[in-house]
């Protein structure tokens, strides 16, 4: 890390509400870690999932209104922890990259956006701008015992033309992360299958079974926690997992945490900055059995 | 001079979007034209009869037909016209088919650009001149590159017909991709059975001289008289003392060498030779696992040869042979199975290739012919057979089909129940494609009399779950005629993965002069009529390198290339084609230009009275050219293509 890593940041709605914790461990580790994060003033939703679905240019104007922002803030890079809001500004640039598309999506701003700005996931930036080796370093508390199941969501790096991160069917970005954090990586073999993402409204059925199928996997791979990098995943996996027990009677307690709130902890960040009791499978027992193990077999 | 003008109707090919009449009509028009007609196929017999009493009756001096490709139908005509008595270079096509009525639809443009076209060709013509051939000796031998079953066939009659034949083999025994099956479809016959004595016939004919565990270096030379450099890789055994006794594969201590000839699936040692039926049965070493390579102590296989055969110390070495005719027998590669991420290809050891498979299912494999899978060697139950893996896929730029992965598929899945009564075979496909003679009656076979459950449909996914009893993959896909996703849980995954060609193909096919496709796939000279020929004459192609094909299509087609070799050798002299470059020694000031443009090395420096002066040697130019359009004083014209006859054309189509 030669200079120092500065970015625009775009929390997302989901960071204000549902996610709350995952925007502020995400804020704490990066200021841990020396990263600057520079508030969008004035930033408007994505579009978030159903914008889309209605209308191209539309969708693209939400998200380069706010990328417009960040342009004209002089930065370079934004960075956002929401797969969901990655996917809608990385597909409004690769769009916006046909003259006639930017010229549709300029009409409708107030001002021009000139494409000029690229959008990373904060899980991109770790890996690649600031480096699992690099972050291995800063570990104070290092999270040996802990068996963890990374999962990254369907969209993170996906479609692979779009994201240009990672390999679209097997990442490794969040397992690197882990590993550099100390946690007994399990090799996640559901790691990019959807959750059933927004059908938690229309169709909780969908989503019983599809996250029903995760909690299972990481079940039988002997998971004490499931590593999640996606708001939605994670609220589908951790909020409704009683829902989800009760559709397919199963009686899983598995915490789902944000790889941040783990980042954190490794990086000995007090509890209370990471929202661990915004969770709703409680994961402080599980967590304090699992890591004191190894201090104990260090002392036998 | 008195020319005459054929316009052809090409059925409806030609004559839809072009008044050949007409054409003819303002061909009578042209200088020198003494005739002109419009013919219904001026390639059928009474069409080229007409060409020839013309000739006769009107005292021709030259014919243009204004027809098809000249790539097609050209030497067809220069035969009529040498049968109607003229010499065969007095003829001029102009190619009113694929440049003209194919590629437009309106008549008027069109018949005027044919008329235009003919004139260049009246034109052209008119500066033709009588071309004679010149005939070379031919070296009667023949190279075979690649000692697949295709090479192995193409070797066997070239030798039964009497030729010396060089067979080049680039791993260290013959056998190629069959020799690793365990049997064959639709017969269900042994694959070393019927493979293992034509390699013995190989070993024991005196006609064939074999090189294996050696690659083409080099090739110059041309039809007739191939000059081929064979790099002869170091095996670090003298062959030449080696009996194949095999005391040093039992006593080398590197076990865990990569094992080529079972896929992967076995280990072998660092010493070896890679199956019993290995032709020639001759121990290579493989220094990336040999311990006296690696570390420089060890020794023990020069300690127990009993003919004292080890040779750390060996090198390359590199021999010339001359040929006449050279047979490209290359084969194919599969499709690296590790692109389909979410097959998880590579990271579960359950998901095999079916090659690999092929190899457990072999009593000379690894298991010795037991299914056994990979991560625990416990025998599987469920099997899933994934078809179209690296063919028919774009999105992997494989669009193509490799066409024989239905087959061994259905020939796998029959073999599983025989093996394992117990198990279940499923197969997910695309559609089934089993054109040969009994391969859909076999394919019926396994489903029906076998049991093999075929769901159409593409897998989307495979992962491992775990499952007391032992693991079990978990292959999520869709079954299509059902219209819902499917799940099956897999003790086994096969891969029927498809053929892509083989590696460094576009390489040889470089030292060959020869064309390859955007695969590197060899191309024939023509797709349906000139099939084991390639655009360089004396080359010819059998067997996978052309593109994916099955043991009957390669054999067959191996066979096929030896008759052309035979063919070609009938005769004891060759001619070439006079349309060459000639040097016109007065204006050559020798600057050497020519020389270094040459892609065929055809001209060299000659001392005449004193000053240096380019010759072309005549048997080596192609007659592409490049020489002529290169030489600054003009002194070098292409026979058939000078200059004058280029501006004849030019001039023509300027003044019209």
């Amino acid at each position: 890390m030669s200079q120092a890593l500065s970015y625009a940041y775009y929390p997302g709605c989901s960071g204000m509400g549902t996610s709350k914790e995952y925007d502020q461990s995400t804020r704490a580790v990066c200021k841990a870690l020396g990263i600057t994060l520079i508030d969008i003033e004035d930033w408007s939703c994505c579009g978030s999932t159903p914008a889309h679905t209605v209308d191209h240019v539309l969708s693209a104007a939400l998200s380069a209104r706010n990328l417009a922002k960040i342009e004209s803030m002089g930065q370079k890079t934004a960075v956002t922890p929401c797969p969901s809001c990655l996917t809608n500004l990385r597909t409004a640039s690769h769009r916006m990259a046909k003259e006639a598309f930017k010229e549709k999506v300029n009409a409708l701003l107030d001002a021009p956006y000139d494409n000029t700005v690229d959008t990373k996931s904060v899980l991109q930036v770790l890996v690649e701008d600031l480096g699992a080796e690099e972050l291995a370093k800063r570990v104070v508390k290092p999270l040996s015992g802990l068996k963890v199941a990374p999962y990254y969501g369907c969209i993170m790096n996906r479609p692979p033309e779009v994201m240009e991160f990672d390999d679209p069917e097997n990442p490794m970005a969040l397992d690197d992360i882990l590993a550099a954090l100390g946690a007994e990586v399990l090799p996640f073999p559901l790691k990019v299958e959807c959750c059933g993402a927004s059908y938690g409204v229309a169709r909780k059925d969908i989503v019983a079974k599809l996250s029903g199928k995760l909690l299972g996997a990481a079940a039988g791979l002997g998971a004490d926690v499931i590593v999640a990098a996606c708001p939605l995943c994670q609220m589908n996996l951790d909020l409704r997992q009683e829902q989800i027990n009760q559709a397919n009677g199963t009686h899983y307690h598995m915490p789902v945490l944000y790889y941040t709130q783990l980042m954190g902890l490794a990086l000995g960040l007090p509890e209370r900055q990471l929202g661990l009791d915004k969770l709703c499978v409680d994961p402080r027992a599980i967590l304090r059995a699992a890591l004191n193990k190894p201090a104990k077999a260090a002392n036998d | 001079m008195k020319i005459g003008v054929f316009v052809c109707h090409c059925g409806s090919n030609i004559e839809a979007t072009v008044d050949t009449a007409a054409v003819a009509e303002a061909a009578r028009s042209y200088p020198d034209v003494a005739f002109a007609t419009d013919v219904m196929y001026a390639c059928s017999e009474p069409g080229q009869d007409a060409i020839i009493d013309t000739v006769r009756g009107k005292g021709l001096d030259g014919v243009v037909v204004a027809s098809c490709s000249p790539r097609m139908h050209e030497p067809t005509f220069r035969r009529a016209v040498e049968r109607a008595g003229l010499n065969r270079y007095m003829l001029e096509m102009a190619n009113i088919r694929e440049h003209v009525s194919w590629i437009g639809k309106n008549r008027e443009a069109n018949t005027n650009k044919a008329a235009e076209l003919v004139r260049l060709a009246v034109e052209k013509l008119r500066q033709d001149r009588a071309l004679f051939p010149k005939s070379f000796e031919v070296t009667k031998r023949v190279l075979v590159i690649g000692g697949g079953v295709a090479g192995i066939q193409a070797a066997l009659d070239c030798a039964e017909g009497g030729l010396d034949v060089v067979l080049v083999e680039k791993s260290s025994t013959i056998g190629g991709k069959m020799a690793k099956l365990d049997k064959t479809f639709p017969t269900v016959d042994c694959s070393s059975c019927i493979l293992g004595p034509k390699m013995v016939d190989v070993s024991q004919n005196d006609k064939i001289s074999l090189y294996a565990y050696s690659e083409i270096e080099e090739i110059g030379g041309y039809v007739g008289n191939f000059e081929v450099k064979i790099r002869k890789k170091a095996a670090y055994v003298d062959w030449s003392l080696c009996t194949g006794c095999g005391l040093c594969m039992e006593k080398c201590p590197s076990k865990k060498s990569h094992d080529a000839f079972n896929e992967g699936v076995g280990q072998t040692t660092a010493i070896n030779i890679p199956f019993p039926q290995a032709i020639p049965k001759k121990a290579v070493i493989d220094p990336k696992f040999c311990r006296q390579f690696i570390k420089g102590k060890c020794g023990v296989c020069a300690k127990v040869c009993p003919s004292g055969a080890i040779r750390y110390d060996m090198e390359d070495e590199i021999v010339t042979e001359k040929v006449g005719a050279i047979v490209a027998a290359t084969g194919y590669d599969l499709f690296d199975y590790t692109k389909y991420g979410e097959y998880g290809g590579g990271r579960y050891p359950d998901v095999i290739t079916s090659l690999q498979y092929e190899r457990l299912l072999s009593a000379s494999g690894p298991t010795g012919g037991h299914i056994k899978r990979p991560s625990d060697g416990k025998e599987p139950k469920n099997i899933v057979f994934i078809q179209c893996v690296g063919s028919r896929d774009k999105s992997v730029d494989r669009p193509y089909c490799t066409g024989f992965c239905c087959m061994y598929t259905a020939k796998q899945a029959i073999l599983t129940k025989d093996h394992l009564p117990e198990s279940q075979s499923y197969v997910f496909y695309m559609d089934i494609r089993a054109p040969g003679k009994l391969y859909d009656e076999f394919t019926r076979r396994a489903m029906e009399e076998y049991g093999a459950r075929y769901v159409r449909g593409r897998v989307s996914m495979i992962y491992p779950k775990k499952k007391e009893g032992g693991d079990v993959l978990v292959v999520r896909g869709v079954d299509t005629l059902l219209g819902q996703q499917v799940e099956v849980e897999a003790d086994l995954v096969v891969l029927a993965v498809g053929a892509e060609a083989a590696k460094g193909s576009p390489q040889l096919a470089e030292k060959l002069r020869i064309s390859y496709d955007k695969y590197g796939f060899f191309m024939e000279s023509h797709v349906k009529l000139r099939p084991v020929e390639t655009n360089t004459a004396g080359v010819y192609l059998a067997g996978s390198c052309q593109g994916p094909k099955d043991i009957p299509s390669s054999v067959g087609q191996g066979s096929a290339a030896a008759s052309k070799v035979l063919g070609l050798f009938s005769k004891d002299k060759l001619e070439s084609d006079p349309q060459i470059s000639q040097v016109d020694i007065k204006r050559c000031v020798g600057c050497g230009k020519c020389i270094a443009t040459c892609p065929f090395g055809a001209i060299k420096s000659v001392d005449f009275r004193g000053e240096p002066k380019a010759e072309v040697i005549e048997t080596v130019c192609q007659g592409c050219g490049i020489c002529t359009s290169t030489c600054p004083q003009g002194a070098i014209q292409l026979s058939h293509f000078t200059d004058n006859q280029i501006l004849a054309e030019v001039n023509a189509l300027c003044q019209s």
